[in-house]
Formats: structure tokens, C-alpha cells, sequence
């Protein structure tokens, strides 16, 4: 049963990454805010859409 | 100052339109495979179109062709928009895409040829592997590239998941593709038996969880947002529900060998974990579910969010289920039927179908910029979607339970009552010409959904480069307070954190392994298990070709309803020369663990020229290509001398009169059928799939 030596140790490589990654999310601050970003995606086609109209028009 | 960029439409586009192809061919092939199951003649008499060859192209072809091309469409289209940023590099994108059709279709071309390494859902051979992983790589520098160049600070939850899915399938994938090749299209696994089995399944669940889940959870948590035009409920649950996810899931792989040779605490292993994991998997289902709130009005209307809705339920559905399928007692019924499949195509059908559909019907119109052709098309679709889902499931969940509980009903005298294993499947044939009917009803509406986004982009015209703009991100970034070391490395280098984080893992691999190349292994060993005789391993090669891997297991349970039907259950010392594991995950015949001795060599022949002459009623198919086609002995030395590498103690030398030892068996078993009036040469493939079939089980055997 040697494999799940590498198994466990790939998984707990993985968990490590995701551990330092996760702190670094804590510590950089991603999770200060848990209002806007929710809200903000919805919001970032409507400069689009106006930019659009007016390469249309440029186009035309 | 806002810069002005332009978003990348045409690869979002082309994305789409593979999964369309690929999807409607991955399902049809599906369709034929379903079908075989109660009428074997539509294999059309072809080696390449029998369902052992073609179930691996549809697993495949659904898998990776049509659920691949879709998660790439999605989070092409999404993270650009989340990091306000162009994807790094048209070019790495062009090469991504074709690079990605190219292994498909060498996929299409090497299964049906039987190219296979028989690991589920890791069947291609070598070659491909490797350009799977040139090509994962590739996807992984653009998104990263992307990353890095964005004008948004904050990485929003979705491009979270897409981050593990990437690093999570690059481990999966190296570590399941550990093979050393013979030739061109053909390799074995470095771990035989028990362990490659533990490592088959530990890719085999993560690929689920990595590649069937974290990023379409990623892409409900941008899409259905966008579609319901409202924040996601909780962004707390999303991040909390991400981290949890991806630290349970890694260990849960193990409950697929529930009952097997594997040691009893790494079962035990798989078990806890996977109950854990109904706690993230239902957090990431009421997340979306509860972001309708307030919106129902709008599914009452909207196909689009319809198919959200149905894909989030079958996930919720799929995700309490398989936990439960996890607890020993329910899979020891379970295991080896069609529940299984009923539940996995819950989730596929379900949850990975309905969102791709869901995103399509979103998204074609928006990059197209024209309103969708047909509202009441996509609402048709729907609706047979959702009972092709019911057609499906339902009847395979009643055969599950059927013939489970039928292998393991005894008389009152403690006699087996069916023990003819022919006698459970005919119950249940019914059952699946049903599921092929739902299978088919899914297929229609995804044709439906075909013509009316054909339709949609005819009217509309593709807005290749759309315009957006957003202020750049300050290049001196302040640190303050305690994140001032770490984050400044991690915030302005993720490419360097990405690539350390990679040597991280291939040296602790590296370590991780090098015990396992040179100490000897702990599994016991049993004296009398003796390596296969080159004849029986050319057998098992054509074994492994032929896919009889997808419905006949190898292990046998410790239950005394398995013992009384297929003999002495299986030990973990049995497999120590199996390079790959053969073990199996679905009984659509009988286990062949200890099929060696029990019927005649005669038998055998008859049974593969037409198996139903020996059992009426049964749905293999004749495999009268066997007979014809003479069995080729010029890999013999190589295999020999790659088996010895791997530690199968074949003499040194013995690859040099491994063929006349070959021949010599063959004319033997060629001999004994002559004595039942069976007439074939003994350089047939025939006689090594019976040598190896004889063989099987046999070393333990009370004689």
C-alpha cells in the first residue's frame, strides 16, 4: 500500500497550496468586503453597451 | 483614468460551438451504447462500434469533448469580465481551443481502435495524456497571464473555483498518467493491483469534483447572478463553502472500493470524508438556490433560469446522494448496478447538461447581440430535457434496486434463488430500453437547442471585440499591516507563485515516490499467485481492448451471496501483477474474479463466436473477430521486459523464448478444442483470451 503514501502526501501538497492561498486571500484582504463584489458584477455590461453603440455609429 | 480594452467574444464562440458538436456526438454515441443493452446486433457487427469499445468514447465524449468545451466557455467569457481584463494572449487561446479539439478527436480516432488504458475516464494512452497536459498548461498560463494583468483587485469567488480546478486536475491528471509505454499506443500503469486501483479512484472521484464540479460552481456563481440580474445570497457562504469544498473533496475517492481488497481503513477513510462533503455541496446548492429570491416571477418566464433551477436541484439531489451511496451498508447493495448509473447521470444530465444549456441560451444572444430565436423552443427543450432526465433515471434507480437485491436473495433452504446471473438482467432489460428512451427525449431537446441557437446567431451578427473599459490597477501597491511580506510577493508574482507552488509539488512528489520505487511492497503476498503466461498476458491485453473491464468485475465481496455465486472472495495479494487493475465498476455480467477452470476451453469458444448459444438471453455480443484475427506476438519481448521493470519477477532471459512458450500453450488449448470438435489455429487471439480467461482466479483455487 505504498501508493497511498503518495496519494496522502499529493493530497496534503494540495491542501498546503490551498491553505497559503487561502491565508493569502484572509490577509490581502479579498474578504473585507462581502457586499460589493456580489453586487458589482452585475453592473459591468452597461459600459459595454453604451461603447458599443457608439462603435456603431462610428461604423456606420 | 479608465483604459480602454476589448473583450474576447470569438473564442467564448468557438468554445460554444464545439460543446454543441461534441455534445450531440458524445450523446448519440451514448444512445448507441444504451441501446446495445437489450439489442447487441446494433454494435452493427463491428469491432469498433461494440459497447466495450465505444462506452469509454462516450464517457469521454461527454466528459471531456462536450462538459470541457463548455467550463472553457464559461470561464473565457467570465474572467474576463470579473478581472475587467482581455485573456492574456489570443494566441495561447487559439492554441487552447484547437489543441483541445485535436485530443478529442484523437480520442474519437484511438477508443473505438481500442487504444485504451483501461483506467475509467482516463482511457487515452500516453501520447495524448502528454498533450493533455501541454494543453491544461497552456489554459493554465492564460488564465494566470489574465490574472495578473487585471484591473480589478478583488478576485471574485467563481475565479476561485476556476484556480483549483486548474492546479487540482493538473496533479490528478500526472499522477493517474504514471505509465511506462511499450509502443507508440500502448503502456502499463507502474502500480498494479490494490494500489493502482486506490490511485485510478482517487483520479476518478476528483475528476468528478475538479472537473464536473468546482468549475460549474464556479460558473453558476457568475451566471446565475447575471441572469437573475441579483447578488449572489451569500457571498460569505460562497467563499466559506469554496475553501471547505475544495479540502474535503481530495479524500474522499476511496468509497468506490467499498468491500474490495483495499485495506479496511483507507475505506474508512473515503467514507468520513465523503459524508463531510454534504455540507459544502448543499452550501454551494441553497447559495444559488436562495439567490432566486424574490425572482421566482422571472423562472416562471425564463427557460434560462428554469434550467438553472433543475441543474441545482439534480446537484443537490446528486450531492445528498452520493454520501449516502458512501455508507458501506447502502453500497453494498448499490455497488456494481445501475443505481450507480442512475446517480451519475443525475448529476451529468442534470447539473453539468442543464447549466451548460442554461449558459448557452444566456449567452449566444448576448455575444451575438440579438434576442434569442425562440422562447418557446428553449421552453420546449426544457421540458423534454427534464423528462428525458425522469425517463432516465427512474427506471435505471428500479433496476438498480431489482437486480442488487435480486443477486443477493437466498431460499429458505440458504440457496442462492437466482443463481443464474442471466436471470437478474433479463428482469431488467425492460428498464433499459426506458433509460433509452429518456436518453433519447435529452437528445431531441439538445438537437432543438442546436436549431435555435443556429437561428440566433443567423439573425444576430458576433461582436467578436467588445468594448469595455475600467481603471487600471495602481502599480505601487501599499501594503499595510500584517500582509506586508507575503502579500506582496503572492499580490504582484502570482506567476512565480504558480510555478514555485509547482516545483513544490513535483519535488514532494518526487520524495513522496522514491520509497515507494525501492522499498518492497507491504501488501501480502500469496506464493502461489504466479506472473501471467505470456500467452494470458497477450489474453489480458485483448481483455483490456475489447473493454470487457465495463461489465465484468474482477473482485469479488466478502458477502456470502457473492461467495456462493462466483467462489472465494478476492484477496489483495491476487493483484500484485496486474498492471492495470481490472477490477471493474458495473456487473452488467457476471464477475469473472475465479472464472479460470470453470467452464471448458470449448465452452469459451462457443460462447465469444455467439453467447447466445450458451446462454439464450444474453446480451453480449459475438466477438467472431477474435477468431479471425491472428494474435500478434511481436510485442511479446517488450511486454515481457516492461513487466519485469515493474517488478514482475519473469527470469532474466525469458523474454527470448517467451514466444515459443506462447506458441506452445497456444497449440495446447488449440489441441483440447480440436478434441470438442472445434476447429481453430492456434495463432488466433481467441486462444490467449481463453488462456488468460482460465487463468483467472485459478492460483488461489482449492483444487
Amino acid at each position: 500500500m505504498n501508493m497511498i503514501y503518495l496519494l496522502i502526501g499529493c493530497s496534503i501538497l494540495l491542501a498546503l497550496m490551498f491553505l497559503l492561498a487561502f491565508f493569502w486571500m484572509i490577509k490581502s484582504g479579498q474578504n473585507d468586503d462581502t457586499f460589493t463584489p456580489a453586487v458589482r458584477i452585475l453592473f459591468d455590461d452597461e459600459i459595454a453597451e453604451k461603447e458599443i453603440q457608439i462603435s456603431d455609429e462610428d461604423h456606420a | 483614468m479608465t483604459e480602454k480594452f476589448y473583450y474576447d467574444n470569438k473564442i467564448v464562440r468557438n468554445f460554444a460551438v464545439a460543446t454543441i458538436v461534441w455534445g450531440i456526438i458524445g450523446m448519440t454515441v451514448g444512445l448507441l451504447a444504451a441501446m446495445q443493452l437489450f439489442k447487441p446486433e446494433l454494435n452493427m457487427g463491428s469491432q469498433y462500434t461494440t459497447f466495450g469499445r465505444i462506452r469509454p468514447l462516450h464517457t469521454n465524449a461527454v466528459i471531456f469533448a462536450f462538459v470541457g468545451n463548455a467550463i472553457f466557455m464559461g470561464v473565457y467569457y467570465s474572467l474576463q469580465r470579473l478581472l475587467k481584463a482581455r485573456m492574456f494572449s489570443d494566441m495561447l487561446s487559439k492554441i487552447h481551443f484547437w489543441g483541445w479539439q485535436l485530443i478529442i478527436v484523437s480520442a474519437v480516432i484511438t477508443l473505438p481502435l481500442g487504444f485504451t488504458s483501461s483506467h475509467e475516464y482516463a482511457e487515452l494512452e500516453w501520447p495524448i495524456d502528454i498533450a493533455i497536459t501541454v494543453i491544461w498548461v497552456v489554459f493554465g498560463i492564460n488564465m494566470f497571464g489574465t490574472i495578473i494583468k487585471r484591473r480589478e483587485q478583488h478576485m471574485y469567488v467563481a475565479i476561485w473555483f476556476y484556480i483549483a480546478t486548474f492546479v487540482t486536475v493538473a496533479v490528478l491528471h500526472i499522477v493517474n498518467s504514471f505509465q511506462l509505454p511499450i509502443s507508440l499506443f500502448k503502456s502499463y500503469y507502474l502500480y498494479a493491483g490494490v494500489q493502482d486501483a486506490l490511485v485510478q479512484w482517487w483520479y476518478g472521484h476528483n475528476a468528478v469534483a475538479f472537473f464536473l464540479t468546482t468549475p460549474y460552481l464556479g460558473m453558476m456563481y457568475y451566471f446565475l447572478p447575471k441572469m437573475a440580474n441579483r447578488p449572489v445570497y451569500s457571498y460569505k457562504l460562497s467563499i466559506l463553502h469554496f475553501w471547505s469544498l475544495i479540502f474535503i473533496y481530495i479524500w474522499a475517492g476511496p468509497h468506490h472500493l467499498l468491500y474490495t481488497s483495499l485495506p479496511s481503513w483507507a475505506q474508512s477513510l473515503g467514507v468520513v470524508f465523503s459524508i463531510m462533503l454534504i455540507a459544502p455541496s448543499w452550501g454551494g446548492m441553497i447559495n444559488g438556490l436562495l439567490t432566486l429570491r424574490g425572482a421566482w416571477d422571472k423562472v416562471r418566464e425564463d427557460a434560462t433560469l428554469k434550467f438553472m433551477v433543475v441543474g441545482l436541484t439534480a446537484y443537490g439531489m446528486a450531492t445528498f446522494e452520493g454520501p449516502m451511496l458512501a455508507l458501506k451498508q447502502i453500497n453494498a447493495i448499490a455497488h456494481y448496478t445501475d443505481w450507480i448509473v442512475a446517480h451519475v447521470h443525475v448529476g451529468a444530465l442534470g447539473w453539468n447538461g442543464f447549466l451548460t444549456f442554461g449558459i448557452l441560451y444566456w449567452l449566444i444572444p448576448r455575444i451575438y447581440r440579438t434576442p434569442l430565436y425562440s422562447k418557446k423552443l428553449a421552453a420546449f427543450h426544457f421540458w423534454i430535457g427534464t423528462l428525458g432526465i425522469i425517463f432516465y433515471a427512474v427506471p435505471l434507480y428500479f433496476a438498480g434496486f431489482t437486480q442488487g437485491l435480486m443477486w443477493k436473495q437466498f431460499t429458505e433452504d440458504g440457496m442462492l434463488k437466482y443463481p443464474n446471473f442471466l436471470e437478474t438482467l433479463l428482469q431488467i432489460i425492460p428498464m433499459y430500453v426506458l433509460r433509452a428512451v429518456g436518453g433519447a427525449m435529452y437528445l431531441i431537446g439538445v438537437i432543438v437547442m442546436t436549431y435555435n441557437i443556429i437561428k440566433t446567431t443567423r439573425a444576430g451578427k458576433l461582436l467578436a471585440n467588445e468594448p469595455a473599459e475600467a481603471q487600471p490597477l495602481s502599480k505601487t501597491y501599499e501594503a499595510v499591516g500584517s500582509d506586508r511580506k507575503i502579500h506582496r510577493i503572492l499580490e504582484r508574482k502570482p506567476m512565480v507563485f504558480m510555478v514555485l507552488s509547482l516545483i513544490v509539488i513535483l519535488i514532494g512528489g518526487m520524495i513522496e515516490m522514491m520509497p515507494t520505487f525501492t522499498i518492497k511492497s507491504n501488501i501480502p503476498t500469496i506464493s502461489s499467485v504466479k506472473p501471467y503466461s505470456p500467452l494470458e498476458l497477450q489474453g489480458r491485453d485483448l481483455y483490456i481492448r475489447e473493454g470487457c473491464v465495463s461489465c465484468h468485475s474482477q473482485m469479488i465481496r466478502p458477502f456470502r451471496s457473492e461467495t456462493e455465486r462466483y467462489g472465494e472472495y478476492s484477496k489483495a495479494g491476487e493483484f500484485v501483477y496486474d498492471h492495470p487493475f481490472l477490477w471493474g465498476s458495473k456487473r452488467i455480467g457476471p464477475d469473472l474474479a475465479r472464472e479460470g477452470d470453470k467452464y471448458s476451453n470449448a465452452w469459451h469458444f462457443n460462447h465469444l463466436l455467439d453467447p447466445q448459444t450458451m446462454s439464450p438471453g444474453s446480451i453480449m455480443p459475438p466477438y467472431e473477430w477474435l477468431i479471425n484475427q491472428k494474435l500478434d506476438t511481436t510485442t511479446t519481448i517488450a511486454k515481457i521486459n516492461a513487466m519485469r521493470t515493474l517488478g514482475v519477477p519473469y527470469e532474466l532471459g525469458f523474454e527470448h523464448k517467451a514466444n515459443s512458450h506462447l506458441n506452445n500453450q497456444a497449440k495446447e488449448i488449440a489441441a483440447d478444442l480440436r478434441k470438442s470438435n472445434v476447429h481453430v489455429q492456434s495463432d488466433k487471439e481467441i486462444i490467449a483470451i481463453i488462456a488468460y480467461l482460465q487463468r483467472l482466479g485459478t492460483d488461489i483455487k482449492a483444487k
